[in-house]
């Protein structure tokens, strides 16, 4: 039997490889965490990078275009675009995490409340869900932005609350189908208490979808942080941002594209990073395939 | 105790035996309905389980059977559920289902469940080394150390080879009845004194099947402790009860010893489930049927809810039936009981 164990193919394999197996063999998924890994890097190591400090100025290098001492060129007041394109990644990936982690954090509990139990607090939840949802994203995200006043942190927690209703949705619709499982009845069945059957029972159950949704999220908050620094509510100057500097940019587009090209490239390599990320995890995720 | 004493308590208690093994469980006239619905799905439903009993509870889908066991353990959702009545006693606690349900304690620890679909009835997310652990720890504490081993003698008992690696080994892993088996060992990981089996086997093959039911009757004689199967496969009763309950549109119709039921059934329903048992000592011949369907339970005749279906039913079946002893425990209700003497036409 032991050896039977230890041959035998199905028995051998864990759910954890078998996805690892799945997402490794998924070309664009392994380009999309290729993509997403080189900018973490680049962000982590910023602060030990032999690059000049991003809020620097030159005035003896103003809008000089890429060159061997300043790769990606300089911008309108002589600063390094390739030291203030490594910083901003740390901002709009910071930005992305963490309003994903709020949303994340807020929706799922909300979610989990809601769907278990039904009644009024569903109600309740529901409703409020639906008005933050009737506002679309990016509106929403100014506004409470706007509303908290201008800086990185108001702008991450404004994406945040934008965002945590689609996690109340997701979240409440696994919950109804998870909690209608045998496996639930039988959690009850063993006297657990319902704490125990959320957390052990259903929240893993309804994780993967959650992942999926909080990778693809990730990508529309860096947009969104974008947004909100280009139109000045993120990222306030002199530090580095990729909207901010889109924004500074756009002023200069005929006599200095490079300095809207970067941040562009970047944002759309690191939306697209994401993007492919997350197709990959649902691919690798969905049970329909086991 | 004289045959009038036995009746007079049967009365009482609305079930049947006179209680030679210690009684466990006892179930008094439970009545529920879900919300919306104008008849009650379970209807005056009382049973008595004693140690080391097998007591099937069969019917046909819908004749309430689940319905009853998981209002025996209090899974029912609280606030889809009306029990106008129902008292259950069980492990020296009384409890009044209308206002309380089975204390959580209880639940896994003395009297623990198993359900129909062993393909779902597991956690997709942890080992099942994990889940029995789970419930050890929930009612018994001690280390996690102590409640993996305690799993794997379970793992053991109930016929799984190599238990150790199987704790580690996801639901996923294991066949359909490999899960039937660990569900039984989550469920007496605890020794509970009863066991409630919604449909053990139905979704198992016969070979299977038929090793489950070993593996349950050999865990009885162990632990003495008594079980509740459900069930609506006669085979399955013939082959493991000891006393049976039959079942028809939320009332207990028939209710006795497996022996003195089957060998001489006396409520037309019960009649007619035996006789639409295929067998194999005289083939050929049409099988006979149970005419008509069952009706929805809105539209529920009062009085003998058989009696639109029923060769035997008279004007007088508008009034509901007690559930009257025939001698020895055998309890029938039918206002022709006992067919032989009241009845002079053929089925």
């Amino acid at each position: 039997m032991t050896d039977a164990t230890a041959t035998d193919p199905v028995l051998a394999s864990r759910p954890e490889n078998r996805v690892w197996k799945k997402f490794r063999s998924h070309r664009s998924a392994m380009l999309g965490g290729g993509l997403v890994a080189f900018f973490i890097l680049i962000a982590l190591a910023a602060p030990i990078l032999p690059i000049p400090d991003p809020a620097a100025t030159d005035w003896g290098a103003v809008r000089k275009a890429p060159s061997w001492t300043h790769w990606m060129g300089t911008d309108e007041i002589g600063r390094d675009v390739l030291s203030r394109m490594i910083w901003g990644a740390q901002a709009s990936l910071l930005a992305g995490v963490v309003s994903v982690g709020i949303a994340v954090l807020a929706g799922v509990p909300l979610g989990l409340v809601a769907g278990y139990f039904g009644g009024w607090p569903d109600a309740v939840i529901s409703r409020c869900t639906e008005a933050l949802l009737a506002a679309p994203f990016l509106i929403l995200a100014i506004a409470l932005a706007a509303f908290l006043g201008p800086s990185l942190t108001n702008a991450m927690i404004a994406i945040g609350i934008s965002a945590t209703p689609i996690f109340i949705r997701l979240t409440r619709g696994q919950v109804l189908n998870v909690k209608s499982e045998d496996y639930v009845d039988s959690a009850r069945a063993i006297g657990l208490p319902t704490r125990k059957i959320l957390s052990r029972y259903i929240l893993p159950n309804v994780m993967p979808p959650i992942l999926v949704q909080a990778t693809l999220t990730i990508a529309t908050a860096i947009i969104a942080e974008a947004s909100l620094s280009f139109l000045g509510l993120g990222q306030q100057p002199p530090a580095p941002s990729w909207g901010s500097m889109l924004n500074t940019a756009k002023n200069f587009l005929s006599q200095a594209p490079w300095m809207a090209m970067w941040p562009g490239i970047s944002i759309f390599l690191v939306v697209l990073g994401f993007n492919l990320l997350g197709d990959g995890l649902r691919d690798a995720l969905d049970p329909r395939e086991h | 105790m004289t045959r009038s004493e036995l009746q007079a308590e049967a009365a009482a208690s609305g079930v049947p035996g006179s209680g030679q093994a210690a009684e466990i469980l006892r179930l008094d006239r439970l009545s529920l309905r879900f919300r919306g619905q104008r008849a009650d799905v379970v209807s005056d439903v009382s049973l008595r389980v004693s140690a080391g009993e097998i007591l099937c509870i069969v019917g046909e889908s819908g004749c309430g059977k689940s319905v009853t066991a998981m209002a025996v353990m209090g899974l029912l959702p609280e606030n889809a559920t009306q029990i106008s009545s129902g008292t259950l006693h069980f492990d020296g606690e009384t409890v009044d289902l209308r206002r309380a349900r089975l204390p959580a304690h209880l639940r896994g620890n003395r009297i623990a469940m198993i359900f129909q679909e062993p393909m779902t009835s597991l956690n997709p997310a942890f080992t099942i080394g994990d889940q029995i652990a789970e419930t050890v720890l929930r009612h018994r504490g001690g280390s996690r150390a102590e409640a993996l081993d305690r799993a794997c003698e379970m793992l053991e008992k109930v016929g799984i080879p190599s238990p150790r690696q199987r704790l580690r080994e996801y639901p996923h892993q294991l066949s359909g009845g490999m899960r039937q088996r660990v569900m039984i060992a989550m469920a007496l990981a605890n020794d509970p004194q009863i066991l409630i089996a919604d449909e053990p086997t139905t979704a198992l093959d016969v070979t299977i099947q038929a090793q489950i039911l070993d593996l349950i009757r050999g865990l009885r004689r162990e632990t003495g402790m008594g079980t509740i199967m459900i069930t609506h496969d006669l085979g399955v009763v013939g082959e493991i009860a000891d006393s049976v309950a039959v079942m028809y549109g939320g009332q207990v119709v028939e209710q006795g010893p497996v022996a003195d039921v089957f060998d001489n059934p006396q409520h037309p329903y019960t009649i007619g489930l035996m006789s639409a048992v295929p067998r194999l000592d005289s083939p050929g011949g049409r099988l006979a049927i149970v005419p008509g369907t069952v009706p929805t339970i809105d539209a529920m005749p009062e009085g003998c809810r058989f009696r639109t279906r029923c060769a035997f039913a008279t004007p007088g079946c508008a009034r509901r039936p007690a559930l009257a002893d025939l001698g020895g425990g055998h309890l029938v209700a039918c206002h022709h009981a006992p067919l032989e003497t009241n009845v002079s036409v053929r089925a």
